[in-house]
């Protein structure tokens, strides 16, 4: 379980989370939604420890991020960020190979090259792995990534925003990748999503977040309500099912939007 | 604690590395034989090419002199190369950020508080110990102010580095102002101890922190690796990046006052060899790269030396020759900057 306690942080006086607690229970898949701004990815990286928050504490299965030793924390949990520029120029094997440095301190052994081998697999690149990865499309080096998060085999997946960019056919690729990830591996995955209905979809849980603040959390069906979403969003959205799933129609037009907030 | 991987059948089998691979190491190998070849040529032709008069004496001369230029090939290489990576950009190197300006400070400051002849009653070790310690502790609070300031705007980096450049050059020459004639006259013969007759403790005493600089790089070359991921990228896979960022620099340094005490600023070498050297080898492991920048850097010290002595008949200095080559390349990579 990830235990978030009274987590309050400020930019510049500006306060991006005050006074965060969470329970994120195992097994499960629980998504991040919320307008810009809202704090999600400030969350994400101080449950991360690429972050640490101005007051209040992380701990993932009774490990405290932000006090433990990096390495431990890091097979613990694995984090993917919003921004993957790399400087290097690598390969995707390079890349997934970094997974493995929280056991191997970069010198691999047969273990760490047979997961990479699978990890690659998993995400069906491994047709691919010498290609460097300016040479890929979008979502093969989303999938990279992937693979790289999952090759440091870590109970908690974290992931911000792992769809931005990726067109429909890569995002709902890579939202299978992540729901088989949940599933088959026994991974806890928290994911920020802009998209509620992937969210929606694809999530056991929905954590919404405003101005630095969770103000709803619940399942899909309690979440996925046209009263909770015009609180959260500021918007009306008009909620159908859709084939088993609850579905927000936010493109509709309507009536103009209210102020968020 | 973790859940194993619990898969179908792969196709591939799990092997350490593929032919692609192979091929790419084979290249590393035949490029960095080559650049040993070349430097080695380059060292003979230095020690052996128009020798007049004794040959003992040519010998002994030579031999200094080469030495020097060997320490600061390694030196200035591997520590540009390495500063890179921690810096996360290619134009940035400890010459550019001001760093060798700093020792030039420095020494002068230095030469101010102690008074010419109580430095001049220390020997030469001495005196380069004293200098290198106030330079890693000053650069090091420099630098950790730069990086969290202004963390990943690369042109407001490489502007504060220039601007500090000449602002320590400034603070050196009004320092310098403020000395007695005689401490005046210590003062340069400290900073322009001429290459020409390299003084030989100060071989000795550099030649051993550049060694003992290298060696500390070893452990810390897998970390590099990780650190080139930036800094978020290599907290997640669990470095403790501020640990290793430290320690870089702290022997970044140490090589950089190695280099500048024999043969004063260069401001585009360090620029010049560490990108030759990542141009040269398709790696990106520093197990890798920073042995290729140390031989490129030997091979355009000596190479530079060379050309200076025979093509230019002694008319000019390495650093000139060094700038020149290396400020052209400086412009055609701010140019090409959409790399970086």
């Amino acid at each position: 379980m990830i235990r978030v306690d009274d987590l309050s942080h400020a930019y510049d006086d500006e306060l991006v989370l005050t006074d965060v607690t969470l329970r994120l229970p195992r097994g499960q898949v629980t998504a991040l939604v919320g307008p810009n701004g809202a704090g999600k990815s400030t969350l994400l990286s101080a449950m991360a420890r690429l972050l640490s928050p101005d007051s209040g504490r992380v701990l993932v299965d009774e490990l405290a991020v932000a006090d433990a030793p990096a390495d431990v924390v890091a097979r613990r949990l694995a984090v993917l960020r919003q921004d993957n520029r790399v400087a290097a120029r690598l390969t995707v094997l390079d890349l997934v190979r970094f997974g493995r440095f929280p056991y191997c301190q970069g010198r691999l052994r047969q273990e760490d090259h047979r997961v990479v081998a699978e990890c690659l697999d998993y995400v069906q690149l491994g047709e691919l792995r010498d290609r460097y990865l300016d040479q890929l499309s979008g979502g093969q080096r989303q999938r990279a990534f992937i693979a790289m998060v999952l090759a440091q085999e870590t109970d908690y997946l974290l992931l911000d925003e792992p769809l931005n960019n990726l067109d429909m056919a890569h995002a709902t690729a890579a939202m299978q990748l992540v729901r088989r990830a949940a599933e088959e591996l026994g991974r806890t995955v928290v994911v920020v999503l802009h998209d509620i209905n992937m969210a929606s979809c694809y999530a056991d849980r929905i954590v919404g977040m405003r101005e630095g603040r969770v103000t709803v959390q619940g399942t899909p069906a309690e979440v996925m309500r046209e009263e909770v979403l015009s609180d959260l969003f500021g918007l009306t959205i008009p909620v159908h099912r859709v084939g088993g799933h609850l579905v927000g129609m936010h493109w509709a037009p309507g009536p103009v939007p209210a102020a968020a907030g | 604690m973790t859940a194993g991987l619990q898969l179908a059948p792969r196709q591939l089998p799990p092997s350490a590395s593929s032919e692609e691979e192979r091929h790419r190491e084979r290249q590393v190998r035949r490029r960095t034989s080559g650049l040993v070849v070349l430097a080695l040529l380059g060292a003979v032709t230095y020690l052996v090419v128009g020798v007049a008069g004794s040959w003992e004496y040519a010998m002994d001369l030579r031999g200094r002199q080469l030495g020097a230029l060997v320490v600061v090939g390694a030196a200035v290489g591997a520590s540009s190369l390495v500063f890179q990576t921690v810096a996360g950009s290619r134009i940035l190197t400890p010459s550019v950020m001001g760093f060798d300006s700093l020792y030039v400070l420095v020494q002068t400051v230095v030469v101010y508080t102690l008074g010419g002849n109580a430095l001049a009653l220390m020997g030469v070790p001495e005196r380069f110990l004293l200098n290198t310690a106030v330079l890693t502790g000053f650069g090091l609070l420099l630098y950790r102010w730069l990086f969290r300031a202004h963390s990943r705007n690369l042109f407001v980096l490489v502007l504060v580095g220039i601007v500090l450049g000449s602002f320590f050059s400034a603070l050196t020459t009004f320092a310098s102002r403020l000395l007695s004639p005689d401490d005046y006259l210590t003062l340069q013969q400290l900073l322009f101890a001429s290459f020409n007759t390299v003084d030989r403790s100060l071989l000795v005493v550099t030649t051993a922190a550049t060694v003992l600089g290298l060696a500390a790089l070893v452990p810390l070359l897998r970390q590099l690796d990780v650190v080139a991921l930036g800094r978020d990228g290599a907290v997640a896979v669990g470095l403790d990046h501020h640990r290793t960022v430290t320690r870089t620099l702290v022997v970044v340094t140490v090589l950089v006052a190695t280099s500048t005490a024999l043969v004063g600023p260069m401001l585009f070498l360090g620029l010049l060899v560490a990108n030759l050297a990542r141009q040269l080898v398709p790696a990106h492991r520093h197990t890798v790269l920073v042995p290729v920048a140390a031989l490129v850097g030997v091979v355009c010290t000596v190479g530079g030396q060379l050309v200076v002595n025979h093509v230019l008949a002694f008319q000019t200095t390495l650093s000139v020759v060094v700038n020149l080559v290396g400020g052209l390349y400086f412009l055609i990579l701010l140019l090409k900057a959409v790399r970086l």
